[in-house]
């Protein structure tokens, strides 16, 4: 720790659907202006972590706290000011479909600012030219590549400069040399603008050389806490099993 | 137990934690979806979850929720039987109470903003080419088919009295107070009604409606107030055409193919209908407007909370019932609108 205060808190946080129980007690702090990766097997609530911070759920029980101050306690207003500084990078990327990808990456310029058309244009055209998605402005989503998809919602991600960003697996599905490219541009982006980045990924261990800090999320918990180097030197067995890519001694029995 | 002491209960929680029940969106992999609109309606305002609740905070305020599918819970538990056939009819009395009191809130909500910035005057313009400008040839032509039976039915039942210069009037009356409204909304409800579900529906189901949420874009606002706006713009135009085409209809099976004496048709038509006629049957078209549009727009919009199907499915089911729901309510409040106009 560098001893500066968290951005985001999140304190014994609990969410469950029915009887599945999700989170069960989350207890992580998120620092500004650092890249903090959430790590863990998939559906072990990940995605469900994230969506507390942008109030796109709410929890059981427990808090989540921007700047010491509950996110749930927060009048109308004040959420509103904070969504400004968020920006959400969807796992299914939740492009617009019926927009062109000029569109897609406008949009957020478009509703939430007064820049002239022209302005967001060449806004839009200058981030299309910075992630390699050059001469595809009036394609449809659904006309690219998965891996174009990906870097358009990265776009849009990015384009109103945000202080937080959430990526939920932004390389999902991309081949080595764009992922190695998009955790450049994290990075790269990151250290120029300073945005605050919690990301979940599954990229071990290429993300951790971009991540300040990675925590491991197992069981509800956060199973561990720390640096890249210091998972890859973890002793613990879970943590070992999961980056080794091992399976849990009860899955094995299944599977025989 | 009044409404406040009933907010003011332990009850306020169960009901919270019944009405939201757990479910996987299919979309994300299992992950679960997000059901806690109703948690926050049931737990009041203090918990309120931000823009993807369709309830206006100043309708939160102000009125407490009531929990009803936790009343028609307790109500199958006082009776002898869980399958007591009064408790049934009691459960789906108050289900659909709610259903309806939360279609009220997102019409309040979506009435609300489309007079907050930005306008959106190009989308609302979109939408009134697309549910006006599109709808203008089917529902023009069942205004002739539809001119052209009344045309024929109504000679030769008047003709039995020997009525049959009235032909004009009761072609017009008919048209203008009641059919052109009701089947110039029951036709757009079928051809922009249900896609407007089905689009919102799938915007929803993708996660296009949380991105816009993430965005601080108000999903109501960006997606129902606009066709909100063009309905109510639309329908008492496309009623109006359909009143002409109808009356020229039963101009010509009336006029042209069985020989009523043109004058008396038109000169009768002008003498009978007053524009008090013409008003109310503008004042039902644009009712009916806002019904299909918030109806349509509703069930779109709330797809991820059905518990009978999930994606593609839930989207059809949404369609389907938001098609059906608008056509049953067109009706229903023709009947209402009918009894206060005449």
């Amino acid at each position: 720790m560098n001893g500066r205060p968290p951005l985001i808190e999140f304190r014994n946080l609990r969410k469950s659907f029915g009887s599945q129980v999700v989170l069960d007690g989350v207890n992580l702090s998120i620092e500004q202006g650092r890249v903090t990766t959430i790590i863990g097997r998939s559906g072990v609530g990940k995605s469900v972590l994230l969506k507390h911070v942008v109030g796109l759920l709410t929890p059981d029980s427990g808090e989540v706290l921007y700047r010491g101050k509950n996110l749930f306690q927060m009048s109308h207003k004040e959420r509103k000011a904070l969504k400004s500084q968020f920006s959400y990078m969807f796992q299914s990327l939740a492009l617009f479909d019926s927009m062109t990808v000029g569109e897609n990456i406008g949009l957020p310029l478009k509703e939430k600012t007064r820049l002239s058309k022209t302005e967001i244009r060449e806004r839009v055209l200058a981030q299309m030219k910075q992630l390699e998605l050059e001469d595809i402005e009036d394609k449809y989503p659904s006309q690219l590549s998965g891996g174009m998809r990906k870097r358009v919602a990265l776009a849009r991600a990015l384009i109103t400069r945000p202080e937080i960003v959430l990526f939920d697996e932004p390389t999902t599905g991309l081949d080595p040399v764009r992922r190695a490219a998009v955790h450049n541009m994290i990075a790269r982006y990151q250290g120029e603008l300073g945005f605050t980045a919690i990301i979940v990924s599954h990229d071990i261990p290429e993300v951790f050389r971009i991540s300040q800090k990675v925590a491991m999320l197992e069981k509800g918990r956060i199973l561990f806490e720390g640096t890249g180097n210091d998972i890859l030197h973890c002793s613990d067995p879970a943590v070992r099993r999961f980056i080794e890519g091992d399976e849990e001694p009860d899955e094995e029995a299944q599977s025989t | 137990m009044t409404r406040k002491e009933f907010s003011d209960s332990k009850n306020r929680q169960t009901a919270g934690a019944i009405l939201a029940q757990p479910g996987e969106n299919p979309l994300t992999g299992g992950a679960p979806r997000d059901d806690t609109l109703f948690v926050v309606w049931a737990e009041g305002p203090c918990n309120a979850k931000f823009n993807n609740s369709p309830h206006p905070s100043f309708l939160r305020n102000h009125f407490p929720p009531v929990p009803f599918r936790q009343l028609a819970r307790d109500m199958t538990q006082a009776s002898s039987s869980p399958t007591d056939p009064l408790a049934l009819v009691g459960r789906h009395c108050l289900f659909i109470l709610e259903e309806m009191g939360r279609i009220a809130l997102f019409l309040a909500h979506a009435f609300a903003k489309m007079f907050a910035l930005p306008l959106r005057a190009g989308e609302v313009l979109q939408q009134v080419h697309f549910i006006g400008l599109k709808s203008l040839f089917i529902v023009s032509l069942t205004a002739l088919f539809t001119g052209m039976v009344l045309g024929l039915q109504g000679y030769y039942t008047l003709v039995k009295f020997g009525g049959e210069a009235a032909l004009g009037t009761v072609v017009a009356l008919s048209v203008i107070r009641e059919l052109g409204p009701v089947l110039t909304a029951l036709m757009v409800t079928g051809r922009a009604g249900s896609s407007m579900a089905a689009e919102i529906g799938i915007m929803r189901i993708s996660e296009q409606i949380d991105a816009l949420d993430t965005m601080d874009i108000d999903p109501v606002h960006f997606l129902a107030s606009p066709r909100l706006a063009a309905s109510i713009i639309s329908f008492p135009l496309l009623t109006a055409i359909f009143d002409v085409v109808g009356i020229i209809g039963g101009y010509l099976t009336g006029v042209v193919l069985l020989g009523v004496n043109s004058g008396i048709y038109l000169g009768r038509m002008e003498a009978a209908v007053g524009m008090e006629d013409v008003s109310g049957g503008f004042i039902k078209a644009a009712t009916f407007g806002i019904i299909v549009a918030t109806v349509c727009c509703y069930q779109g919009y709330m797809t991820h909370t059905r518990r009978e199907g999930f994606g593609a499915r839930g989207v059809s089911y949404s369609t389907t019932t938001a098609v059906v729901m608008s056509a049953v309510l067109i009706f229903a409040f023709d009947y209402v609108l009918t009894s206060v106009l005449l």
